[in-house]
């Protein structure tokens, strides 16, 4: 039975890493193109939560919502782009942080007031129900699995789109050198749009597949936006590589820490006070792995080529 | 020697501040007294925080770690005192207090020792990633304090009765007050010989130009670290304040909200101005009781207002009111 536990907490763990992957490529992206830090990253995943849960309450179905879901943050990205953030590119990173502080306030407090405080729920659609065996006997979520899968063929589609298409030749051309990029004509200002929309979709995507998992409500995105920043710290900013390894990372360390720590804390103290020791020190385990990763390597596991 | 504007607005608003609560009971309305307590705790934390992100330019966005543990040593000791039982180490047991002066030193010294331990490892980095590393560890202690749950955990912890000081009735809220005003007054003018000192000097000098002041054989990341710790002990007893205000302290001082209001504070008001944090933490509690009556939704216009503020307004209100700094 143990061995079952243990694959299906690393499965758990596997899950919430691809999760934080979709938000970390995104703000990842975003700091590498045009080195901007955004804390209104987790708006854009709790407006993602919200089109989906909305949609798929008026309308049933699950995949119109989740069609909603990047829709409406990539919308919600464009427009904040271009009111907002691209006047801030040229500014340090107080001013970034302080105008994108003010948009989680407006984000949490807009959605409060159109659909209060009390939490939306969003069910898992029919098809992913199910659950499926695992070796060792026990059974596993179907709806887990797919949600592992969507992020597995995101990192493959996003790793393709930055290797092959022309649109991700530009995004790196932008990396290396924005001001080449757009003597040799490239419409910088669109492309920063379309950087900024392509990562606030993909925070809505996360947002909308953790929404059927948890509840849907104000809030819900800065304990993940805080993870992602974790994620990009181990991984190496603007490395997308770098956000995919931390992000596996993270999701299985802090998965693991608070199903093996009280365990072992088990061998050496009664269970009640092991318990107690063991989860404080998984909810700090990712950010000790944190520390440890900086102290050996300050610029991450992948450092980018220009920080 | 002349005085700067920012000097002069700085006392200004010192002395307006102190007549605040004087108005408000001689127009009969006590309740304002703890308004302006508020602001006097508010702008210390922020002053606090002024010296890392204003004269050292470390954008820190986990100072609520500080402001909480601080609020916390507030919290335990006044418990342990309450319950009669002391704090046991293993190695040794120290009897909890209810004398307000020995809780800002112990809160003093958790809170720079945190502080130290936080930038030794952040400090090692700059830019976002110091932002970001600022707000995971202070995310760190506020899931210690959530998951711990000796001292209440997610419910926080209620401080029975207000700390008291030798000679002093601090269940009186002027008495309080003019306990806040004073150590409020004192981080002020801390922080202004501070800025005027060899250290303030080399502090600045690697925010503007790290490379230059390391030639010259002045090592940035020690300054720093000493700045951010001092910045830490500073914020810390704010936080030791804002507990006895309250008699409450909770998680929610931990988190990464209330680290992002200290640093609106701190900007509101023009970031390394002397007057800033005062400006800013009275603007701050002023927008909050004067919207908040009105609507549930303050924040959203304050969002809004901060927005402005960023886009249209650098240097803040201190910044309108006192010109652009002449060496910046």
């Amino acid at each position: 039975m143990q061995t079952a536990l243990f694959i299906e907490q690393m499965l758990n763990g596997l899950q919430l890493g691809v999760m934080l992957f979709l938000m970390a490529a995104g703000l990842t992206l975003i700091f590498g193109v045009m080195g901007l830090i955004n804390l209104a990253h987790g708006s854009l995943y709790m407006v993602g939560a919200f089109a989906c849960a909305a949609v798929a309450g008026a309308t049933g179905s699950f995949w119109l919502g989740l069609a909603a879901s990047l829709a409406a943050a990539a919308a919600a990205g464009a427009v904040v782009e271009i009111l907002v953030i691209r006047r801030l590119y040229e500014r340090d990173h107080l001013d970034q942080v302080l105008a994108t502080f003010a948009l989680i306030l407006i984000f949490s407090e807009g959605t409060r007031w159109l659909y209060g405080s009390f939490p939306l729920y969003l069910d898992i659609p029919p098809l992913l129900q199910g659950t499926v065996a695992l070796p060792g006997g026990s059974r596993y979520q179907l709806y887990r699995l797919a949600v592992i899968g969507v992020g597995v063929t995101v990192a493959v589609g996003l790793y393709l789109l930055i290797t092959r298409t022309r649109l991700g030749m530009r995004i790196r051309a932008g990396e290396s050198d924005r001001e080449m990029i757009g003597a040799l004509g490239v419409d910088i200002r669109t492309l920063y749009t379309v950087v900024f929309a392509l990562g606030a979709a993909l925070a809505g995507l996360a947002g909308a597949m953790v929404g059927a998992l948890q509840s849907v409500q104000v809030g819900m995105g800065e304990p993940a936006l805080i993870l992602a920043f974790v994620v990009i710290v181990i991984g190496g900013i603007g490395s997308i590589k770098g956000a995919l390894v931390g992000a596996v990372i993270v999701g299985v360390v802090d998965t693991m820490g608070r199903f093996l720590l009280p365990q072992l804390f088990g061998l050496m103290m009664p269970p009640s006070q092991a318990g107690l020791v063991g989860g404080a020190l998984a909810s700090m385990l990712i950010y000790i792995v944190m520390a440890v990763v900086l102290a050996l390597k300050p610029q991450g596991l992948f450092p980018a080529a220009k920080g | 020697m002349s005085v700067s504007r920012d000097t002069i607005l700085g006392i200004v608003l010192l002395l307006v501040l102190l007549m605040l609560p004087y108005a408000a009971l001689e127009a009969g309305k006590p309740f304002y007294v703890t308004l302006a307590t508020r602001m006097a705790i508010l702008a210390l934390a922020a002053v606090g925080l002024n010296i890392a992100l204003g004269l050292g330019g470390l954008v820190s966005f986990g100072h609520a770690a500080f402001f909480g543990v601080g609020g916390y040593a507030a919290g335990i000791l006044a418990s342990h005192a309450f319950a009669g039982q002391p704090l046991d180490f293993g190695f040794l047991s120290v009897p909890g207090t209810k004398t307000m002066p020995v809780i800002w030193l112990v809160a003093i010294a958790v809170g720079g020792l945190l502080a130290a331990a936080i930038g030794a490892i952040s400090l090692r980095t700059s830019g976002v990633y110091f932002i970001m590393i600022t707000l995971a560890f202070a995310q760190m202690t506020y899931y210690f304090a959530v998951s711990w749950p000796a001292y209440g955990g997610e419910d926080g912890l209620s401080i029975t009765l207000r700390n008291g000081f030798p000679g002093v009735n601090t269940l009186v809220p002027i008495n309080f007050f003019l306990i806040a005003w004073g150590l409020l007054a004192a981080a002020l003018v801390l922080f202004a010989v501070l800025r005027n000192s060899r250290f303030g000097a080399a502090l600045q000098a690697a925010r503007q130009n790290e490379v230059r002041v390391a030639t010259i054989g002045i090592e940035p990341y020690r300054i720093r670290l000493a700045a951010f710790a001092l910045s830490g002990m500073v914020t810390a007893l704010a936080g030791a304040l804002y507990a006895d205000l309250n008699r409450f302290v909770s998680p929610s001082m931990l988190s990464w909200h209330m680290s992002g209001e200290l640093i609106v504070l701190a900007i509101l008001g023009g970031v390394g101005r002397l007057a800033g944090p005062v400006a800013g933490a009275m603007l701050f509690v002023l927008f909050e009781f004067l919207l908040g009556g009105l609507t549930e939704r303050w924040q959203f216009f304050l969002g809004l207002v901060l927005l402005g503020v960023v886009l249209f307004a650098r240097g803040g209100v201190v910044g309108l009111i006192a010109g652009r700094p002449r060496h910046d």
